[in-house]
């Protein structure tokens, strides 16, 4: 099991849709073969489609805001000593998150299928956002399914979703958060897939949708690039690229373009959600050594009990909050690619505490996550080493949440 | 050897009518009475579908949704499974009975394991809902080496072509999913549609054992006579659901509701 240098990793998988022969795969219901194959087709024709690739650029430059910024945390840098510490600010995009990419080319492969009608699931409320941005935009009709959970939580984006004339689907079973809303999403779309295209919010799912979300958030990686070069003159060799992971969307965008660096140079860290300090339940298969499991399509790790049922997890991150991971993840923990680890809700709160304190930036609480890591390594490393977090979603949609915990939301 | 499965739908022919295929969920409402609704529905059906319950079950509907979650509740592991089938089997007049579910149960178990002990038990055939041609090539073989009658679907949406190679790997009974539904939904084709992709089906192999399944309630399943077999699931989980609603017997119910839907399509 290796990576292929030159290669995008989304396409690095073999005829069955497996990454390094064990994750991923496509273990779906024979109603949906046809449609995934169908969508398969009009992807790999669109990706190479000069017109459409015009299309795209122009709404990441003029829709979503490219480049997002990317910028030195001068004060946290100080306040730990040690590494200097970077963010790529990509709550920036239009939207306040990374799942604007995502769901641009959705949309479009939508309007290119001619259907009318498209749906997604959502944890933290982000990606039902941008699909309903996305929608409105390209009169779509747009169905968003979310745990009822989640929909008490993330209150900011279920306004936003239903100002944009979309419909929240609330998912009532299993745990009420992402993992029931992506179940009941599939579900939908088993008995409307003649009409309605659907569109999985992270880098999880049949093949198809796990390439068509890496494809889209790579955009963070090239842009990232330029800017290191800029910043830097050259990729600095002491470099570590820091982003949480629950399915694993931003991760992939954030590294895609460094895969084929030396690990040793490009350190890519993968935090997850270590839940609650006291709790036994977590949402992190990679760090804390979960088996594989078949959920939603694929095979990944994935937490889950001795007879094979899906476990509950918990996390204070909506968006983190699910208990399997991306396919590519666990390849590329396999291979040892990238170091996965977690930081506790504690830690990320404590974090995004500090962060706002210091700096200008206003993270949520899944980035926080990642920060969390940046926090407790940034101290034993000296100046040479630069760590890069992606700041990847705005913390406005946690307010109530943060309140809650902290006393006071402050931006 | 001729499969106890063939068995049931030549006995059925030749009583010129289709199989009744019933599918209720290991468990539900527990391991005790889905033994006995087993035992008491085996007299009128011809196969037993037995659920094994999963947490994320991507392509059920609300009913079968349910059972399979009052099933957890009630603590059912996959060898109580087993044990169900077991016990069942070693009843006097015992149907062939076929095993359905997700992948997911399969793997965590181990797929060699699993057949072997389906074999130990007495289960003649599985459906796995997720595991689609051609990826389940390999499975497919491993239950034929065991006698076990792998079951593949077809949905209105599976091509011709696809069709036919699906076919010509299947073993002795195939699945036709009847329309674009989770499990349970209203049937919201025409049963005159349904059987023209039937007789389509039909055309490409006549010796495979052709259900028709999703969507089939009592009000419905007299339209269905011609097909080889016909699948009841949903209908008999709302049942269970009703009868624990209403404080009834669920296995009296249900032994009702089998007999019912028996003789609508004799």
């Amino acid at each position: 099991m290796k990576i292929k240098k030159g290669i995008p990793l989304i396409d690095q998988h073999d005829k069955l849709g497996f990454y390094g022969g064990k994750f991923g795969g496509n273990y779906v219901a024979e109603t949906l073969k046809k449609p995934i194959d169908d969508l398969t087709k009009l992807f790999e024709k669109s990706r190479n489609d000069k017109s459409f690739l015009k299309e795209r650029d122009d709404l990441y430059d003029n829709y979503v805001g490219k480049p997002t910024r990317f910028i030195k945390l001068e004060n946290l840098s100080d306040h730990l000593g040690g590494a200097q510490i970077y963010a790529k600010v990509v709550s920036d995009a239009n939207g306040g998150a990374h799942k604007i990419y995502n769901a641009i080319t959705h949309a479009m492969l939508c309007k290119k299928a001619n259907k009318k009608y498209i749906c997604t699931d959502t944890g933290a409320g982000y990606n039902g956002k941008m699909f309903s941005m996305v929608a409105k935009k390209f009169g779509l009709g747009c169905k968003v399914f979310m745990g009822t959970r989640d929909i008490e939580r993330q209150k900011p984006n279920c306004d936003a979703i239903r100002k944009n004339g979309a419909e929240i689907i609330p998912v009532n079973s299993g745990s009420k958060t992402l993992v029931d809303a992506v179940s009941e999403c599939i579900r939908y779309w088993v008995s409307n897939c003649d009409k309605v295209h659907m569109g999985i919010g992270s880098l999880v799912g049949p093949n198809i949708f796990i390439k068509i979300c890496g494809w889209s958030t790579a955009q963070i990686s090239r842009e990232l690039k330029v800017q290191l070069e800029e910043e830097f003159g050259e990729i600095p060799n002491k470099l570590k690229l820091i982003n949480c992971v629950g399915g694993g969307s931003s991760a992939y965008g954030f590294w895609s373009e460094f895969f084929d660096y030396n690990k040793k140079e490009v350190e890519l860290i993968g935090v997850e959600a270590g839940g609650p300090k006291k709790s036994k339940l977590h949402a992190a298969p990679l760090s804390k050594n979960s088996k594989i499991a078949i959920l939603h399509g694929a095979a990944a790790y994935c937490v889950q009990d001795d007879d094979g049922q899906i476990d509950e997890t918990e996390s204070c991150s909506s968006g983190l909050d699910y208990p399997s991971c991306s396919p590519i993840h666990c390849f590329l923990k396999d291979v040892g690619r990238a170091r996965y680890t977690f930081a506790t809700d504690e830690e990320a709160f404590s974090a995004y505490k500090l962060v706002t304190e210091l700096e200008d930036i206003s993270p949520s609480l899944e980035p926080a996550h990642a920060f969390a890591e940046a926090i407790k390594i940034a101290p034993k490393l000296n100046e040479s080493n630069i760590l890069v977090v992606d700041s990847c979603g705005d913390s406005l949609k946690d307010k109530d949440i943060i309140k809650k915990k902290l006393g006071s939301y402050l931006r | 050897m001729i499969s106890k499965i063939s068995s049931a739908f030549k006995k059925c022919k030749k009583e010129n009518r289709p199989a009744l295929l019933t599918y209720t969920v290991a468990g539900d409402n527990s391991k005790k009475k889905s033994l006995e609704i087993l035992k008491s529905i085996s007299f009128y059906a011809d196969i037993l579908e037995v659920g094994f319950p999963h947490n994320a079950p991507t392509a059920d509907g609300h009913q079968i949704q349910n059972s399979s979650f009052r099933a957890l509740k009630g603590g059912i592991k996959i060898k109580d499974v087993f044990q169900i089938v077991k016990n069942y089997k070693k009843s006097k007049d015992a149907k062939p009975c076929i095993l359905m579910g997700y992948y997911q149960m399969v793997y965590k178990y181990g797929e060699r394991k699993f057949v072997k002990k389906c074999k130990q038990v007495g289960v003649n055939g599985l459906i796995i809902v997720d595991l689609p041609w051609p990826d389940n090539k390999e499975f497919s073989q491993l239950c034929k080496r065991n006698s076990i009658t792998f079951v593949q679907l077809l949905s209105p949406t599976t091509s011709r072509e696809r069709m036919k190679k699906i076919i010509a790997s299947s073993h002795d009974m195939i699945y036709y999913i009847s329309m674009l539904s989770t499990t349970g939904g209203k049937l919201k084709v025409s049963p005159k549609k349904i059987l023209q992709n039937y007789y389509k089906i039909k055309k490409i192999n006549k010796t495979k054992n052709i259900v028709i399944g999703f969507g089939i309630t009592n009000k419905n399943i007299a339209s269905f006579k011609k097909a080889d077999g016909l699948v009841v699931g949903s209908a008999l989980c709302k049942e269970i659901e009703n009868s624990i609603k209403n404080r009834q017997n669920p296995v009296i119910k249900l032994n009702r509701m089998v007999k019912n839907l028996s003789m609508k399509i004799r």
